[in-house]
């Protein structure tokens, strides 16, 4: 703990109020996320504590037919949007999450294939590589949904949606992982800790993934932050879009969808908190994001 | 010269292929080609015929030559709702995405540089500041928030702007434009606002760091030393040295206007290609998945491999290496 405070990492942040003020956002809005079932006063995704006449109530004023009050208002079905908001985040987030570790292990793993056996195998996944990276990675996502849905049988699709969700953002976002990793697996395995340890007659696989993994991780860590924030957008536009998460869990994505349609109708609010709390959360990774890769690697810039 | 066009050309031909052989896995077997040719309808024995005369129980190589031949022809089977032709469908609709993708591009471009030389050259300013500051708030929002939020402005509050459809159109043989008619070109500021923000505050940075390096160059304090007037020097000496990577950066960038136009194309519910794929997507209408991957996967290799070839005839330093990596 000494060694970090200490360290160059936290003496730029200290120094950093931009970094300050989004990592203070992140952090409060993942642990808001986290606790939701103490924070939020009801369950939206629980049917049974739903009250239809509780529909379009406005933020902070009684509702006409039962008399409650809720913080931000609800939405057409009587949902309380202070509480579907938290509960959606947390669906966003572990969307996002689940689909960064896809796309790191499978960017990690093949990049350091690439890069350590070389060959066809290298030209193979880096052509692909290079295909995939043609097409925006949300056409890309699109794309899997589409086709994953299409080999499911149409029983368990509706159950299914978060799996392919995460599946698809996973899929479309490996190719900076296995791109960076394997540029520098290229320049570590010309190293003489390798070539040394290749004397001592260690095997491939050992020599990959106990020496040469450690040594390429650390720019991991910045694309990792980057993919997070493109995950999250990833994850809200195709809830928005109506191919991501069921309707009955919705996530910000989902909520600024159902906002839209009642936006000539008058009630604003429907979209503005589930919109406010997406920017907040989706301009905070990205500046923190940014000040990341500037401090850890001022090449990148 | 002729070596390095033709085998670039080799390459695109390449990755075509492969993006046709991902297609086609995706139509012959997430879909069902009999289907997408016959409906729903169709009787046993019908199935049977069609299933020998599209040759699926042939070698399965053969099948994807068949594939890439026919779609060289524009057949892509028909959609599995309504049972339209897919090439009928898309071409229905192209007219659509291409005016809202050109027009957001004019926007970018034009929008783009004329900021980018701008906080350029006044370097500092309250105004400077407040467009740099807010292109990285554009940069962060997702391109269907931005969507909604002019939508809320212009059309909710101030009811100023259509937020949706394309509003009257004139036909012109097939082609249908809203370029002509008051309503259609009201229709269409919204929509290429929408999909033109983020590429404009790409070409704007661009623009900005590009002017930046060539202020400081001989060729632009010699005119000043001679007294040119400081509009002369940035339209006359500064602005054509920054163009050529500008106009590269909108060229590349017209391929992820096409896959963004999706997004946009929901939000205002615009009739064009995008919004028939992600229809598609939720229906799983593999046929038009499949001939949307096709067509997207071809203008993006055209475009990639049109810059390519630019970049050669303007920068001949790119011919010499070319040839010299080759010896």
């Amino acid at each position: 703990m000494r060694r970090f405070l200490q360290s160059d990492l936290f003496y730029s942040f200290r120094y950093s109020p931009v970094a300050i003020v989004s990592f203070v956002i992140i952090v409060f809005i993942i642990l808001t996320a986290i606790f939701a079932d103490l924070i939020a006063p009801n369950n939206p995704f629980d049917p049974a504590s739903l009250n239809l006449m509780n529909g379009f109530t406005p933020p902070m004023q009684a509702n006409d037919f039962t008399g409650e009050t809720f913080l931000m208002g609800t939405d057409d079905q009587g949902r309380d949007l202070f509480s579907t908001i938290l509960y959606g985040l947390r669906i966003s987030l572990f969307v996002g999450v689940m689909a960064v570790m896809l796309a790191m292990l499978l960017g990690v793993m093949l990049g350091l294939v690439a890069g350590f056996v070389g060959g066809w195998i290298d030209s193979f996944i880096m052509r692909f590589a290079d295909i995939q990276m043609t097409f925006p990675s949300i056409l890309v996502a699109m794309l899997i949904y589409g086709v994953a849905k299409g080999i499911l049988p149409p029983e368990v699709r509706y159950e299914m949606s978060i799996a392919v969700l995460i599946m698809s953002i996973g899929l479309s976002e490996w190719v900076p992982f296995a791109r960076t990793v394997r540029g520098s697996t290229l320049v570590e395995k010309e190293k003489e800790y390798i070539i040394a340890a290749k004397m001592v007659g260690l095997s491939r696989y050992q020599i990959m993934i106990r020496h040469i993994l450690p040594n390429v991780l650390s720019p991991v860590l910045v694309i990792a932050t980057i993919t997070f924030a493109l995950a999250i957008i990833a994850e809200a536009t195709l809830s928005f879009l109506g191919v991501g998460v069921p309707t009955t869990k919705p996530s910000l994505g989902t909520l600024i969808r159902i906002g839209q349609d009642f936006l000539f109708s008058g009630e604003w609010w429907i979209l503005f908190f589930p919109a406010v709390t997406l920017l907040a959360f989706a301009l905070s990774i990205n500046l923190f994001g940014d000040w990341l890769r500037d401090t850890l690697n001022p090449k990148l810039k | 010269m002729l070596i390095i066009i033709f085998r670039r050309l080799l390459q695109a031909v390449l990755v075509l292929l492969f993006v046709a052989l991902i297609s086609f896995l995706i139509f012959r077997f997430v879909g069902n080609p009999v289907e997408s040719l016959l409906g729903q309808e169709a009787t046993v024995a019908q199935r049977a015929a069609l299933e020998e005369a599209l040759g699926l129980n042939d070698p399965i190589h053969i099948q994807y030559a068949d594939f890439v031949w026919r779609a060289l022809q524009f057949d892509f089977g028909n959609s599995y709702r309504g049972a339209l032709p897919v090439a009928e469908l898309i071409l229905l609709r192209l007219p659509a995405t291409l005016e809202l993708a050109l027009t957001s591009a004019i926007f970018a471009l034009v929008f783009g540089v004329i900021a980018g030389i701008y906080t350029a050259i006044n370097k500092g300013s309250f105004l400077t500041n407040f467009i740099l500051s807010s292109s990285l708030i554009g940069v962060s929002l997702p391109t269907f928030l931005i969507g909604v939020l002019l939508i809320w402005i212009f059309s909710v509050e101030l009811n100023w702007l259509p937020s949706f459809g394309r509003g009257e159109v004139v036909s012109l043989g097939w082609w249908s434009t809203g370029f002509l008619t008051s309503s259609g070109l009201k229709s269409l500021i919204l929509p290429s606002i929408t999909l033109g923000l983020y590429q404009m505050t790409l070409i704007m940075r661009l623009t900005r760091s590009e002017m930046l390096e060539v202020l400081r160059q001989d060729y632009i304090r010699l005119p000043r030393a001679l007294g040119l007037s400081s509009r002369q020097i940035y339209v006359f000496h500064a602005l054509p040295n920054i163009l050529i990577p500008v106009i590269t950066i909108t060229g590349l960038q017209v391929g992820s206007i096409i896959a963004f136009a999706i997004i946009t194309e929901t939000v205002f519910q615009w009739p064009g290609v995008g919004l028939l794929f992600i229809n598609a997507v939720y229906f799983v209408d593999i046929p038009v998945m499949s001939a949307y991957l096709l067509l997207v996967g071809f203008t993006f290799v055209i475009i990639n491999l049109i810059v390519d070839l630019l970049y050669l005839a303007i920068d001949p330093r790119l011919r010499d290496t070319e040839l010299r990596s080759e010896v």
